[in-house]
């Protein structure tokens, strides 16, 4: 017999089951969503989440914030229409627009900091969502030893709850999905916390 | 004559240095964890726990219908699931997918379930090189020993234990600074990712209803496995399954606290299929390898059925006592700590380890802060009854079984109680100061041999008892 059909075959005799048997349905999922007002959320984004976040009035404010902290490094910035808006993929430092992968990688894994944008960000626990796709490529967020997030105002969500209410199924969205709390961290020797093991060793949200 | 488990006990305990070290690293493990589920931090923490665990049961008691829903999703995100009912059938799946891609370097993540099933011993042989990827587990490959903690594999390892291994074996100038070997690391492994035809990875759950994969962790190492190579092997126990996605607002909340005092960890990856239209960079192919190696004779003992729920936190290791003297590399198999005294057993055979179920104390410390509820201790008596009833017969001794008989009558009698008590005092003299008796006469030597027995009192409870209160205690009516 082969493997699929003995695994289900145990799997149904262990549990009294026949095949194609329904079930009874599922309890819908236990999400429970805070009232925050939009500066509770961002406040409580500042508190929770491991890295640095900066508050921006206007796309201006945040082209600079982003140039600033992407200053004498090689940057990469990832196709995203959020930083094309705010004018962060036309710094003269910063390479952009990749169609090959290994250009992607090389360029991800020389450069010093690399900006994406975040779909969303969430207040309670403090993280950032990156869906990967044709306007975030997963490495950009990952390789350099700097990574910037660039986040509208409004997509700041109070909890995991709401983002499960907004987006239940990631699957649907994206083939990968990460939810981002902060730089990379180990503590592997000694329980001592080291950061930037294989991911970034600091991480800056910018909300606008 | 000593066990090989017992004398591995001996070992353990007689080594200070790592008392030291699983007594600090486990109390920090526990405080934060008590610090992140705190009722003024997370007081919907014990509905976490009940959601949490009804979810679970719900999944195994229809977990047919939620595995062919979870193949037939992967298969439509251009996916492929490979069903291996054994250890043999999963390594051969892997070794074989390997071949078909003329993979020479696989980096791994870190994963239970190919810790389980030897995966690196097998690729090895096939001249695949498997490199683990996790510092703790990339540190316990250069040892070539296996994890010590669940959570933490190298936790018994001290930073000039580290430094050692990292000069001796990649021979590199000799360190002790966390920080400068991270880098280390870091560098090497960068360089395993970015050549790796293959990565492998664990899943800390699998959802049905998205035909994904998620991973949790800290280090970004499994983001890395996950995306650089062009071909992702995904191997997880059949038990991971969760319905839908949603449900991970109830899982995300329990796992990292529980693991690491985390409200969230640094990633959490969810995985669905190869790379999509308009990536350029990212698996090309993505496999998911479902394993049973024993799990479906855990689901057919519905008695036991939850100690599937696990999902891996390591949690119930850092508050048991047995555990925090002996230490990982004590427990005989895979899965070390409370979990693994009732898994071990059930997923190789009772006959094969009868006496990890007896390595507790039955404190009740790791059902308590268990994130999805599994009665462990419960499952420890089980396990105990059914591999006391499983004992050949001649390895009975007829005696045992009237002796405790006998010791239940006098222990709900209290009138017979107080006057074997009495009976006693011929037998044990009093002998003042810190007599313990530290050898018992006959058959009892066997209790002594790992306990000492304490001194009679002077005077016993019930005769000061009714000599404080003046009262007599009334035996119940028969």
């Amino acid at each position: 017999m082969p493997n699929r059909d003995r695994i289900l075959s145990r799997v149904r005799s262990a549990l009294g089951r026949s095949s194609g048997q329904a079930i009874p349905a599922l309890p819908p999922p236990r999400l429970v969503i805070p009232t925050w007002s939009s500066e509770e959320r961002i406040r409580r984004l500042q508190e929770n989440f491991r890295g640095e976040t900066f508050v921006a009035v206007d796309s201006d404010e945040a082209r600079d914030f982003v140039a600033s902290k992407a200053q004498g490094l090689a940057a990469v910035a990832s196709n995203s229409s959020v930083l094309r808006d705010i004018g962060v993929s036309g710094l003269p430092n910063v390479q952009s627009g990749f169609v090959n992968r290994d250009e992607l990688r090389s360029a991800c894994i020389a450069a010093g900091v690399g900006i994406s944008s975040a779909s969303y960000a969430i207040a309670d626990p403090g993280a950032l969502v990156v869906l990967a796709g044709a306007e975030e490529e997963r490495l950009i967020s990952l390789a350099p030893p700097r990574h910037i997030a660039v986040v509208p105002a409004d997509r700041v969500l109070t909890s995991l709850d709401e983002f499960f209410t907004v987006v239940p199924d990631p699957a649907l969205e994206s083939s990968s999905m990460v939810l981002i709390g902060g730089p990379s961290r180990t503590g592997d020797i000694e329980m001592t916390l080291t950061l930037g093991v294989h991911g970034p060793r600091e991480v800056y949200v910018v909300i606008v | 004559m000593a066990t090989a488990f017992q004398q591995q006990i001996h070992v353990a305990l007689s080594d200070l240095k790592l008392q030291r070290t699983i007594q600090s690293a486990t109390a920090r493990f526990g405080e934060k964890r008590r610090e992140v589920i705190s009722p003024d931090v997370l007081p919907e923490y014990q509905e976490l726990r009940d959601h949490a665990s009804r979810l679970k049961k719900h999944t195994l008691d229809h977990l047919d219908y939620y595995l062919e829903m979870l193949e037939a999703r992967v298969q439509e995100r251009g996916g492929h699931v490979v069903w291996c009912s054994d250890a043999a059938a999963a390594v051969e799946a892997v070794v074989a997918i390997a071949r078909e891609h003329g993979v020479k370097l696989a980096v791994k993540s870190k994963s239970m379930v190919t810790e389980e099933i030897h995966l690196n011993e097998a690729l090895e042989r096939n001249n695949i090189e498997p490199v683990e990827t996790d510092l703790g587990e990339y540190i316990q490959q250069l040892a070539r020993e296996r994890p010590f903690h669940i959570v933490a594999p190298a936790l018994h390892k001290s930073r000039a234990d580290v430094a050692d291994l990292f000069v001796d074996k990649l021979g590199v100038e000799r360190t002790e600074e966390p920080e400068e070997l991270t880098q280390i690391a870091r560098l090497i492994l960068r360089e395993k990712f970015l050549s790796a035809d293959m990565g492998i990875s664990g899943a800390n759950f699998v959802v049905a209803e998205s035909g994904a994969v998620v991973l949790v962790e800290n280090e970004g190492n499994i983001r890395m496995t996950t995306s650089a190579p062009r071909v992702h092997v995904a191997v997880t126990g059949i038990e991971k399954l969760i319905p839908r996605a949603a449900d991970l607002a109830v899982f995300l909340k329990l796992l990292g606290r529980s693991g690491s005092g985390q409200p969230i960890t640094s990633y959490t990856s969810f995985l669905s299929g190869p790379r999509r239209e308009g990536e350029i960079n990212g698996p090309d192919e993505f496999y998911l390898l479902l394993v049973d190696n024993g799990r479906t004779k855990v689901l057919a003992d519905a008695e036991k059925r939850e100690t599937l729920h696990c999902i891996r936190c390591g949690a119930c290791s850092n508050v048991c006592p047995v555990y925090r003297r002996i230490g990982g590399h004590t427990y005989p198999g895979t899965y070390s700590g409370p979990i693994g005294a009732i898994l071990t057993p059930q997923f190789a055979g009772l006959g094969h380890e009868p006496e990890l179920p007896f390595a507790s104390s039955l404190c009740g410390a790791c059902g308590e802060v268990c994130p999805v509820k599994i009665d462990i201790p419960r499952m420890l008596l089980a396990l105990r009854r059914d591999i006391k009833r499983g004992e050949a017969r001649e390895k009975r001794w007829p005696i045992e079984k009237l002796a405790f008989q006998g010791w239940s009558w006098v222990m709900r009698h209290p009138w017979v109680f107080e006057r074997a008590g009495l009976l006693a005092q011929v037998f044990l003299p009093p002998q003042g100061g810190d007599a313990w008796i530290r050898k018992g006469p006959g058959p009892l030597q066997a209790w002594t041999a790992t306990r000492d027995f304490p001194p009679r009192a002077p005077r016993s409870f019930r005769r000061l008892w009714r000599e404080r209160t003046g009262k007599f205690y009334k035996e119940p009516a028969a």
